[in-house]
């Protein structure tokens, strides 16, 4: 993609895949970091060019999620809904989800799925749908 | 038997940088001695959540990590100091959902659920210390969990 904002080297990337935010977060994420992600999700929101038909946080490549980071997760989604916008998270590791549990971190207001691809159709943007620019909101 | 073991690393928490690596430095500890992948990942998120304790509550401190050997069993001991102005009240600050930094209060009894043995020592005014220790899966070892 284009005309990415100017943001600090360390910071996490949100790609534009169709009219879905894309983030994808890897490794040891810093808490400044992922505070700084939260900002940056919601403005990107706020200001895209089309109306943001959702947003997909792989955390496949994470391999602990503690209080924190569940905290801030919960609040991405909490503040893209309020901006009209749902949010999944996709590809929590099995270690992480038994270990979120057993820390009583069960976060019930997020919307989960096994991978990206699933994300995406919960989402209502399929691999086979080419991504329409507004939801159709079948359900 | 034995005299106790001398640390084996002393890691400083004084930044949200000094979380990620003592995050690391447990994840490769644990791994090193055997852990399976769940227990290495239950056993490095209570290490966040005590270490952000020490640096948010506590004003920052250090954490002591001492590899243990008792036999055959293997086990990790990671000792969480801080100066800060300590814990007043320890039951409470055990309690789910109680919170003072803002955050969601798992940390202290979410972290105690996650290993195996959990030891606070808090004195208002001069600091707290906890304890936790892990041993690697398939010891004789009792599992001390939830209260």
């Amino acid at each position: 993609m284009s005309g990415l904002p100017a943001t600090p080297a360390s910071s996490v990337p949100v790609l534009a895949l169709g009219d879905v935010l894309l983030v994808t977060l890897q490794g040891e994420l810093h808490d400044a970091t992922a505070e700084q992600l939260q900002d940056h999700i919601s403005h990107r929101i706020a200001h895209h060019p089309v109306p943001v038909g959702g947003v997909v946080i792989d955390i496949s490549g994470v391999e602990i999620v503690d209080s924190f980071l569940g905290r801030i997760l919960a609040e991405i989604a909490a503040n893209a809904r309020l901006l009209a916008t749902r949010t999944v998270v996709a590809g929590m590791r099995p270690a992480v989800a038994i270990t979120l549990v057993e820390l009583g971190l069960t976060l019930p207001g997020l919307v989960t799925a096994l991978d990206v691809d699933r994300a995406l159709s919960l989402l209502g943007r399929g691999p086979g749908s080419a991504a329409p620019a507004h939801p159709e909101g079948d359900a | 038997m034995h005299a106790p073991p001398a640390p084996t690393a002393r890691l400083p928490i004084a930044s949200d940088a000094d979380l990620a690596w003592v995050r690391q430095q447990v994840r490769q500890a644990a791994a090193g001695l055997g852990f399976g992948l769940v227990q290495q990942t239950k056993l490095v998120t209570a290490a966040s959540e005590l270490a952000r304790n020490t640096l948010v509550h506590g004003g920052g401190g250090h954490v002591e990590m001492t590899t243990l050997e008792e036999g055959a069993a293997r086990g990790l001991r990671l000792s969480f100091v801080d100066n800060g102005p300590g814990i007043r009240d320890v039951d409470l600050a055990m309690t789910d959902g109680y919170t003072t930094g803002g955050g969601l209060g798992m940390g202290l009894s979410g972290a105690k659920r996650l290993v195996q043995e959990f030891t606070l020592d808090s004195r208002p005014g001069e600091g707290t210390t906890v304890t936790v220790t892990d041993w690697a899966a398939g010891l004789p070892s009792p599992r001390t969990g939830a209260p």
